[in-house]
């Protein structure tokens, strides 16, 4: 139970810290972001004016503490601000309508990866010396290469001329989303070549981890003595080694949330693909600064949650977690 | 006279040459590959802009994008730009600034790392929440946003940022090590001979870390020229110097592929891809180091045409050919199968 009131203690912290980065950034960044944005658009809306004047402390907004007590009192209630692109769109709803894409999509990716590349770092750790623990320095190739270079050179090679798959865009135009089959249909068919680049470069990370731990668990007594006892090789390996090996790679997946999260932004990118990220990059291309904030403080606040999950799971999955205050 | 030379001590040159001899041979092939391509690289970026055939910048509208040929090695960009004279000079640049930020973000986790490491109690609980915080906060978005409010995006911009952003998981790593070295006898011995904190930190602590400061430095270049790279591309970098990533951007704006000039579009993505990979198995090999069971060739001794190395699964005997010679028959005595084989079918 300690454990988990400490984890939950470091999240609030944690969440507190994004919120207070989130608050700062504006306001100690040179150069002045409302300045800017007159100056862009000097047909603003007044409505808009106002808004930016309360988030970037514009104005009369009162001292640093106020303002600061303002913006939080303003996230609890969910009131992220106006759009500037798209005024008079909230903030919230705007990040409500793309969050899905991403989550959906990222999220089966990463645990197809994170799947996949441990059983693989398994198998070549059980395997040592053979050709496919051979083969696996290669891979590091895979882990230098630019994740937006790879899928923009498959996109071209099987998007662009082989056709098997849509260039880019999370469904086909004229569409309306919806649950119904055409589009769910669509948007799984587009949803297949991005997922795949994700998969492709970053399967070999977790892979490499999984069978470093694992080389390391191989060695140890108790292995030796689950061989001895004439337990099967299968039994031995996964109920053995692989069991312990696992949990070093599982509190890296934890912490690599956030390189997940990055990566899956410039997928968006590359491929147009209607989620958070593409949605963060247009707003930083166009200044929208409280669009930007919003979706900073939504993704900093999704990568906490994915932390906490997979938290959770690493105190299911090593027993001496839970047994740490027991005694 | 001649008796004389065969008793010469060697210089100290010669020893210290034959000791990095033994230093290349005893590293892996993985690090040595590693290593190689890293010096290659060096190299490049040390004569690259002073070997580049053209002015990176020069355009040339007449060209246009050309294939590559005898006067463009790697072909011409649409503005008839050399692509090679680019990727030379993109070399330096890059690396320069990747090299910068782990100077910068190494230095950082140093500093937490061992003062938390150090420190102790409080001190400690606030560092490591602090590079917790860091580690779990998406960095890209961060650096997004950040530079999406700097009205100059420079190369200087991207150092400070990327080095301020880039140490926790150093820090995290170096900590560990410095708690575990700590409470080791020779720490204690030093404290008891009332040696100053300083001195330890100094003397006893920092140079048994030097294999983990180097991995983390290592480390930080990669996630560096990955990261510098990826802004590059997105545009928030200084279009106007040239680096591989700014090389990426300008390729993509201007649809190198989707016009079939791969010749500007590959050249600065495998250079990038190499870098890194270089420097990936360069950290194998500081790994190796440190873990000695993650070395293959390193410590195996061969038994019966096969090498074993200490850290097999287990010694797999009957793997070695039963009977092809005495050592290998006596080794077999003692496995499992051939306890079963003599239980199983009496002789």
């Amino acid at each position: 139970m300690q454990f988990i009131v400490r984890r939950i203690v470091f999240y609030l912290v944690a969440a507190w810290a994004a919120l207070t980065v989130n608050f700062f950034i504006p306001r100690f960044m040179p150069g002045n972001p409302a300045e800017v944005l007159f100056q862009k658009f000097p047909s603003l809306q007044p409505g808009a004016l106002k808004s930016l004047e309360a988030e970037f402390g514009i104005g009369h907004a009162g001292s640093l503490l106020h303002q600061y007590l303002t913006y939080l009192d303003n996230i609890f209630h969910g009131n992220l601000g106006l759009s500037v692109i798209e005024y008079p769109a909230h903030v919230s709803t705007i990040i409500g309508e793309t969050l899905p894409w991403t989550l959906t999509l990222v999220g089966t990716a990463t645990v197809i990866s994170f799947t996949l590349g441990t059983g693989l770092g398994i198998l070549a750790a059980w395997r040592r010396g053979g050709w496919f623990d051979r083969i696996l320095p290669a891979l590091s190739f895979l882990q230098g290469v630019p994740y937006f270079f790879l899928a923009l050179l498959l996109v071209d090679a099987l998007a662009v001329h082989l056709h098997w798959f849509p260039i880019q865009q999370g469904y086909s135009e004229g569409l309306v989303p919806g649950w119904h089959w055409p589009f769910i249909q669509s948007a799984l068919y587009h949803s297949v070549l991005p997922a795949f680049t994700i998969v492709l470069t970053s399967m070999a990370g977790w892979m490499l981890q999984m069978r470093n731990v694992m080389i390391t668990t191989i060695g140890e007594d108790y292995v030796l003595a689950a061989q001895a006892k004439g337990l099967s090789s299968r039994r031995v390996v996964m109920t053995y080694a692989a069991r312990n090996a696992i949990l070093p790679n599982l509190s890296g997946f934890a912490l690599s949330l956030g390189f997940v999260i990055s990566g899956a932004l410039i997928m968006e990118i590359v491929f147009s693909y209607p989620g958070i990220g593409l949605t963060l990059y247009n707003a930083v291309t166009s200044d929208d600064y409280p669009l930007m904030q919003g979706i900073f403080l939504i993704i900093a606040l999704a990568v906490l949650i994915a932390n906490f999950i997979a938290d959770a799971v690493y105190v299911i999955a090593d027993p001496r977690a839970r047994a740490r205050d027991d005694h | 006279m001649a008796v004389a030379v065969g008793v010469v001590e060697p210089t100290p040159a010669v020893r210290a040459k034959r000791r990095r001899g033994t230093a290349w041979r005893q590293m892996s092939i993985k690090a040595k590959v590693g290593a190689v391509i890293l010096l290659l690289f060096v190299l490049a970026a040390i004569i690259g802009p002073y070997v580049a055939p053209y002015n990176p910048s020069t355009e040339n509208i007449v060209t246009g994008a050309a294939a590559p040929s005898v006067a463009h090695l790697l072909g011409t960009t649409t503005f008839g730009q050399d692509v090679l004279s680019q990727l030379l000079v993109g070399i330096r640049a890059t690396l320069i600034l990747s090299l910068a930020v782990g100077l910068i973000a190494t230095t950082l986790s140093v500093v937490v790392g061992i003062s938390a490491g150090f420190l102790g109690g409080w001190g400690d609980e606030g560092l490591s929440l602090l590079s917790n915080v860091f580690l779990v906060l998406p960095a890209l978005p961060l650096l997004v946003v950040l530079l999406g409010y700097v009205p100059q995006r420079g190369d200087l911009t991207t150092i400070i940022v990327l080095g301020v952003l880039g140490w926790p998981w150093g820090a995290r790593v170096i900590r560990a090590q410095t708690l575990s070295l700590r409470n080791r006898d020779f720490v204690s011995a030093a404290r008891e001979t009332g040696d100053s904190s300083w001195r330890i930190i100094f003397f006893e602590i920092l140079p048994n870390e030097v294999s983990l400061i180097a991995a983390s430095f290592v480390s930080t270049v990669i996630y560096a020229i990955g990261t510098s790279v990826a802004l590059a591309f997105l545009g928030l970098a200084d279009e106007n110097s040239w680096t591989l990533g700014t090389m990426l951007y300008w390729a993509q704006s201007q649809s190198a592929l989707q016009a079939n000039a791969w010749w500007w579009f590959i050249p600065p993505g495998l250079a990038v891809a190499f870098l890194a990979a270089g420097l990936v198995l360069l950290n194998f090999g500081i790994d190796e180091l440190g873990n000695p069971r993650l070395r293959d060739a390193a410590g195996g001794s061969r038994i019966d045409g096969r090498r074993w190395r200490p850290a097999d699964p287990t010694p797999v005997l009957h793997l070695a050919a039963p009977g092809r010679s005495s050592s290998g028959g006596f080794l077999r005595s003692f496995s499992r199968r051939s306890v079963t084989e003599q239980t199983g079918q009496p002789r």
